[in-house]
């Protein structure tokens, strides 16, 4: 199966302060851009992060093809639940999302 | 035009020695670099810890005095021993005195302390000078009160008076990353919008180039643009390396919130001047009526033990899930029968390394592995229970069969003992901007001879 990582070049996560956890998609060119933007609806993302939809926020960066997303932690960084210090592997789960056997012909 | 050299994202992480004598060679204006992050966790704030070792803090800090010295140009560090409190203020400037060698009579050092007390922060509370940022947590005089440390974020103003009173080496206290490199280009007359995103670019050395390990960069300021370049001779700076560097630990690619307003870089533009050259222009600043600046505090949320066993024996591999649910229920009922009504106030999380020791409820695969680990977190609130926890778990963790009717497994312990004691457990507990009538209002700023 197709995975996202298998159609940009490059997902990465990282802490925006103790709150915040902000996921860079570096995408391919424009295209391959609205392509991954169409699948990253806030269901998906809730889905994936179990974090509510609304709490996303989606930027698109055209110059440099990128999408940004950003949402509030669910665990503060270093606290008791809190699993990754730097929440640079948050981005491991939009890395292995499975796409649709369609998505070259997605809009 | 106002060059300022950066000499890494953070001192003690190293930095190209032969990059410095070059950036040296161009007559800076200024050496700028940033001592700290939240990114490493509580337990720095919590202790007033440096991330690095004092010998590579001490050891780099040797060669940027020295730089300042020849060039005799000011040097200034934020966020000083890495969460920038009154104490790692202090333990830098002593860090300094210990190397006068390099340092001629006469040479003044400016410090900024941005520490604030309990007090400080429930008047405010009371005052109603505290205003909730994004996502942050609930807080009340009670969690205040709790805080083992609180600092607020100093912007330029703050370095500026300490170089307008003539400070030749500025050791300063927590500080947005990019205000000591902003201070200078704003105090000579750079407009703002050109300042702070050229200090935003800069803040992390050459990570906004191909070769993030040479460290030294060098910003050149000017009226209407600035210019980027990497000191290194291999590394280069492009437009895309320099306007990507916006996305890094910022949750808006386009807005950058600083004391007294925010950079807002949408309508910027970025081209190469060669090679390995960037100039950039067209970055706003939009300033906010009322000053205000972000504090930090974190408090302590219990005690910790951690204990560690590695089962590789197939049988259990496979059965983990099940061996771990009804560890979880044996332990349920042995605590509550040995430590009582205590053991209602500690946690016990489990992680199994191999399995969803990093994602926990998000991971979403599953596969065999060869051996998993199971890391176990007891918290407790004080450290003799979380300690006497751990002795009490310890041969079960060891021992404990999967099925009544087998013989004892026994697991494999890495050390001896299998638990250790991991101290106070550090939880940020502040998302907050106070607002202050002054910028100088709440930090303590001092000029002194270094060897009077």
């Amino acid at each position: 199966m197709l995975k996202l990582r298998d159609k940009v070049l490059k997902i990465r996560s990282k802490n925006a302060g103790p709150f915040t956890v902000t996921v860079d998609v570096f995408c391919r060119n424009q295209t391959n851009l609205k392509r991954v933007l169409g699948l990253l609806d806030g269901d998906t993302l809730a889905h994936l992060y179990n974090v509510e939809k609304h709490r996303f926020e989606i930027f698109e960066v055209p110059d440099l093809n990128v999408i940004k997303i950003s949402f509030p932690r669910t665990h503060i960084q270093g606290s008791r639940l809190d699993r990754d210090m730097h929440g640079a592997q948050f981005a491991e789960l939009l890395n292995e999302m499975e796409l649709p056997g369609n998505f070259q012909q997605c809009r | 035009m106002i060059r300022v050299l950066v000499p890494s994202g953070v001192l003690g992480l190293e930095f190209s020695k032969e990059a410095l004598q070059v950036g040296l060679a161009n007559n800076p204006d200024i050496i700028a670099i940033d001592g700290g992050s939240t990114d490493s966790g509580p337990y720095y704030l919590g202790t007033a810890n440096s991330k690095y070792s004092r010998a590579a803090t001490s050891g780099e800090w040797k060669y940027l005095l020295a730089a300042r010295e020849t060039a005799n140009i000011p040097l200034v560090i934020g966020s000083s021993g890495t969460c920038g409190t009154d104490h790692s203020v202090d333990w830098m400037v002593e860090i300094t005195k210990n190397l006068l060698h390099t340092i001629k009579k006469g040479v003044r050092i400016g410090t900024i302390k941005s520490s604030l007390s309990r007090e400080q922060v429930v008047n405010a509370l009371q005052a109603g000078r505290l205003k909730s940022l994004k996502d942050a947590p609930f807080i009340s005089e009670e969690i205040i009160n709790d805080c083992t440390g609180i600092v607020a974020l100093m912007g330029v103003e703050q370095i500026q008076e300490a170089l307008a009173r003539n400070a030749d080496i500025i050791i300063a206290g927590r500080a947005t990353d990019t205000a000591s490199i902003a201070a200078l280009p704003l105090m000579s007359g750079i407009p703002p919008g050109i300042a702070w995103h050229g200090a935003k670019v800069a803040e992390c050395g050459a990570l906004c180039s191909t070769n993030p390990l040479s460290g030294c960069i060098q910003v050149d300021f000017h009226e209407e643009y600035f210019e980027i370049e990497p000191l290194d001779s291999m590394a280069q700076c492009t437009p895309r390396t320099v306007s990507a560097h916006m996305l890094y630990e910022n949750s808006d690619p386009f807005v950058l919130h600083e004391p007294g307003g925010y950079l807002d870089v949408k309508n910027a533009t970025y081209e190469a001047v060669s090679d390995r050259k960037v100039r950039v222009s067209g970055g706003k600043w939009v300033s906010f009526p009322q000053y205000r600046v972000k504090i930090e505090g974190v408090r302590i949320a219990g005690y910790q033990t951690t204990s560690l066993t590695m089962i590789r024996n197939d049988h259990y591999v496979q059965n983990i899930h099940t061996w771990i649910e009804s560890l979880k229920q044996f332990f349920a009922n042995s605590l509550d029968e040995k430590f009582g009504g205590d053991a209602e106030t500690c946690h016990l999380d489990f992680r199994i390394i191999g399995s969803e020791a990093t994602l926990g409820a998000l991971e979403n695969r599953s596969s065999l592995p060869v051996e998993v680990g199971i890391l176990v977190l007891i918290t407790a609130e004080t450290q003799e229970l979380a300690n006497e926890i751990a002795k009490h778990i310890n041969p079960y963790l060891l021992h404990f069969p999967l099925s009544d009717n087998e013989e004892l497994p026994t697991f494999s312990f890495p050390y001896s003992p299998a638990e250790t004691e991991r101290g106070p457990l550090y939880e940020f507990c502040l998302n907050h901007a106070l607002e202050l009538d002054d910028p100088l209002e709440i930090f303590k700023i001092e000029v002194f001879e270094a060897n009077a």
